[in-house]
């Protein structure tokens, strides 16, 4: 092919495509059918848990063995094939070259090949069910001696030890590693080098700076893990003991390896989302981002602070109590940036003319609700109390309370407020709305009540707790339940989501260029924007948050407007001819 | 040619080579908490130090000779492709991957020696006679150096496909890219060889 042709292929338009929407699109859809697989998981074993020994509608009776996969396994994908393709590599695919106003990523193919392993990884998840001894079930944390020892593979024999559910784990999450590291280097590389005209750094959205601090706490914390997990698998495969203490290994070792990424891992998932409220409410709240370059640095304070905080999830595991408390205090501290960041979104809102509309809904109540998921991370961080709170439902809930608005109130908050943009379709408001009241209450139903179990006494990984009188009495059997029940509620919500958006897919209204009057550049191109999302290039005179500026004729301008008082009829935008465009 | 024409923008540094810092920096933190592990172990038990005697000395010494005289090399092939100078750069390339492959066959040499001494990735006698710690020792020696060699193997093919397309002059660029790369793998090396083979 001699000129750059829109003619392409169907496989090279939506398979092999390098276009980064397509990739993007790519791994928000993977990302949510892991999504469903993980929630199916989620739902067989909270039902185990209310009704135990019962047959599970579905699925059928659920072993001990089995629930331990599937906890396991539940929260393997959740983290690594939900949150990491939808937050880092979907939000970053979509958003960091429309936003910044280039064509692509730095490297397109590099791009492509990114979301090709990271599928492979996910197949490979997926085949490990199917493995003699079932898939992983040593918790997702895959803590030696457990993980290492062959329990689940009795037999020494190399090949059987690896296709062992734990070697195959291993291997799935080193391959996405791989593709998360490959689109890592895509942003960081795309966001320094390909801005367009006049988009110096303090103009750049905080989402494209959230996801790019992301990516990079990512790729600095990810390789000791690596380093970990290879001698992981050796120990299951070779029968090596770097992690086994009889043979003066040490279990703790991996701990420590592990939550040196683990830790900073939370951090990879929040940035993204938190960026993601940083474009809404200023746009819903018509109101300039209160202190945009201190938020920032709070969040590269934060990246820096998140390496230093990981042994508060080793309190119990016997580690020195002098630095038990040196780790207490970092965590203690890493709150200080995250409420300066919530701080700064609430003064946005402050005195702002607000417009609930349903992306800035689902913001609003990722902000209750993270408040609540934070504020116990607080109790968790002082170590007094987590030797009394560790390893119990406190924990469950405190987690779920940070990660589920994490994941899917950020998500759907970009997916409601970038839909049009992307499809060129406009959503049915109506659902939405059904959507989000009912995912908010279910989801509050299930996880406020597992605080009081947790703080009961009851323990994460027990599948059957006939034996544990603090548990078997009211009302603790009927918080078990109500959790269940409202948790299968909470899935069954997300249809009305699923049907929205088939159905506005097909036959939505046609979306108009510029939907919520947003500043950023994404929204000076078309809707869907065409491969090379721009013709011509913009130039960008202004940062990203100028709303109800005075002298201007409309509450917002652009990024790409050079003169404030030029009227909005005039012309839409003041662009530069690309050089070479074809088409 | 349409990317390249598409895209418009500020370029601070050359893409390629920024790219290329960061999976450095990645690379060096897989191999930094590898050390750091190694390390770790290695004040616990001084005993390692019985086993590092095994270890040969004389090739550990003569493949750090290679690795840097190919880094030389590589960065002399660079020289070359700032002045476009094509039969250099082929030559001074293939120098470095006979370097690379020269590394390889002293590592395999030191590897059968030590396999056959009975010092295999768990070595089972060191165990059966009661000496475990001892055992670990090779365990980190074969992983540390292994994972080094895989990374030697890979620069090689690497220089060996840049040297192809470098040959018909196209992507000259890239000679610097698989030099950096090169660089890395010889810096890893420099902290493996005190560490495993002159620390007794």
């Amino acid at each position: 092919m001699e000129h750059s042709t829109h003619q392409l292929s169907f496989w090279r338009k939506y398979l092999f495509s390098t276009d980064h929407k397509t990739i993007g699109a790519q791994y928000t859809i993977v990302g949510l059918v892991m999504a469903a697989v993980g929630g199916f998981l989620a739902y067989v074993f909270r039902y185990n848990l209310a009704y135990p020994g019962e047959n599970i509608p579905l699925f059928g009776e659920l072993g001990a063995q089995q629930y331990n996969t599937f906890v396991t396994c539940h929260g393997m994908i959740m983290v690594f094939w939900v949150a990491m393709p939808v937050l880092l590599a979907g939000f970053g695919n979509f958003l960091i070259p429309v936003m910044i106003g280039t064509d692509d990523m730095a490297f397109p193919t590099l791009n492509m090949m990114s979301f090709w392993i990271f599928l492979l990884s996910a197949i490979v998840l997926m085949a490990s069910f199917f493995v003699p001894g079932g898939a992983f079930a040593g918790g997702w944390t895959m803590y030696p001696p457990l993980s290492a020892n062959g329990y689940m593979n009795t037999d020494p024999d190399f090949w059987t030890a690896f296709f062992s559910g734990g070697s195959m784990m291993i291997l799935a999450v080193a391959l996405e590693f791989i593709a998360m590291l490959m689109g890592g280097i895509n942003f960081v590389v795309t966001t320094i080098n390909k801005r367009a005209k006049g988009m110096t750094p303090f103009r750049i959205p905080l989402v494209v700076w959230f996801i790019n601090i992301a990516s990079v706490i990512f790729m600095f914390s990810v390789g000791p893990l690596v380093a970990g997990a290879v001698m992981l698998l050796f120990d299951i495969t070779v029968g090596t003991g770097f992690y086994d203490p009889a043979r003066g290994g040490d279990p703790i070792l991996f701990q420590h390896l592990f939550w040196f990424f683990g830790h900073p891992e939370v951090y990879v998932l929040l940035l993204p989302s938190l960026g993601v409220l940083g474009e809404i409410i200023p746009v819903f709240a018509r109101k300039p981002l209160f202190a945009y370059k201190k938020i920032i640095y709070l969040a590269i304070f934060s990246a820096v602070l998140s390496v230093v905080v990981w042994a508060h999830h080793q309190f119990i595991a016997g580690i020195d109590p002098r630095m038990a408390t040196f780790f207490s205090i970092g965590t203690i501290i890493i709150s200080i940036p995250f409420a300066g960041i919530f701080l700064s979104f609430m003064a946005t809102l402050w005195g702002g003319s607000i417009r609930p509309t349903l992306p800035m809904m689902w913001a609003l109540g990722f902000i209750g609700l993270f408040l609540i998921g934070g504020l116990t991370g607080l109790f968790l961080g002082s170590n007094t109390f987590d030797i009394y709170a560790h390893d119990t439902y406190f924990v469950v809930a405190h987690f779920h309370y940070t990660l589920f608005p994490d994941i899917f109130f950020g998500f759907f908050a970009a997916f409601y407020y970038w839909f049009p943009k992307f499809t060129g379709k406009t959503l049915n408001a109506g659902l939405g709305k059904i959507h989000f009241w009912l995912t908010f209450i279910f989801f509050n139903c299930t996880f406020f009540v597992l605080f009081f179990n947790g703080l009961a006494g009851q323990h994460r990984r027990i599948n059957d707790y006939s034996a544990f009188s603090n548990i078997i009495r009211e009302p603790y059997i009927t918080f078990e339940k109500v959790a269940t029940v409202s948790a299968i509620l909470l899935i069954l919500t997300q249809f009305v989501f699923l049907y929205n958006f088939i159905t506005s897919l097909r036959k939505g209204k046609s979306a108009v260029k510029n939907p919520w009057d947003a500043n950023t550049l994404e929204w000076v191109a078309d809707s869907p924007p065409p491969h090379g999302n721009f013709n011509p290039y913009p130039v960008v005179y202004r940062g990203a948050y100028e709303y109800s500026l005075p002298g201007v004729e409309k509450d917002f301008i652009p990024q790409n407007r050079m003169s404030k008082e030029d009227s909005f009829e005039k012309d839409l935008y003041e662009t530069e001819p690309a050089h070479g465009y074809v088409n | 040619m349409k990317e390249q024409t598409l895209s418009v923008p500020v370029k601070m540094v050359p893409q390629g080579r920024l790219a290329m810092w960061i999976l450095i920096a990645g690379e060096l933190m897989i191999f930094g908490g590898l050390i750091a592990c190694y390390l770790l172990y290695r004040l616990r038990f001084p005993e390692w130090g019985e086993q590092a005697a095994h270890t040969s000395t004389f090739f550990g010494a003569l493949n750090t000779v290679v690795l840097l005289s190919s880094s030389y090399t590589i960065v002399k092939a660079h020289e070359a492709a700032i002045k476009k100078d094509l039969q250099k750069i082929t030559l001074w390339m293939s120098v470095s991957i006979l370097g690379g492959f020269f590394f390889l066959i002293n590592k395999s040499i030191e590897y059968t020696t030590e396999i056959s001494h009975g010092f295999t990735f768990s070595s089972p006698h060191l165990q059966e006679s009661g000496n475990t710690i001892g055992s670990l020792f090779w365990s980190f020696y074969y992983t540390m150096t292994g994972l080094h060699g895989v990374h030697v193997l890979v620069g090689m093919i690497v220089m060996f496909v840049i040297m192809l397309q470098a040959r018909k002059g196209k992507n000259l660029h890239r000679v610097e890219l698989a030099g950096m790369y090169w660089h890395m793998v010889d810096l890893i090396w420099i902290f493996l060889f005190p560490l495993l083979y002159i620390a007794k």
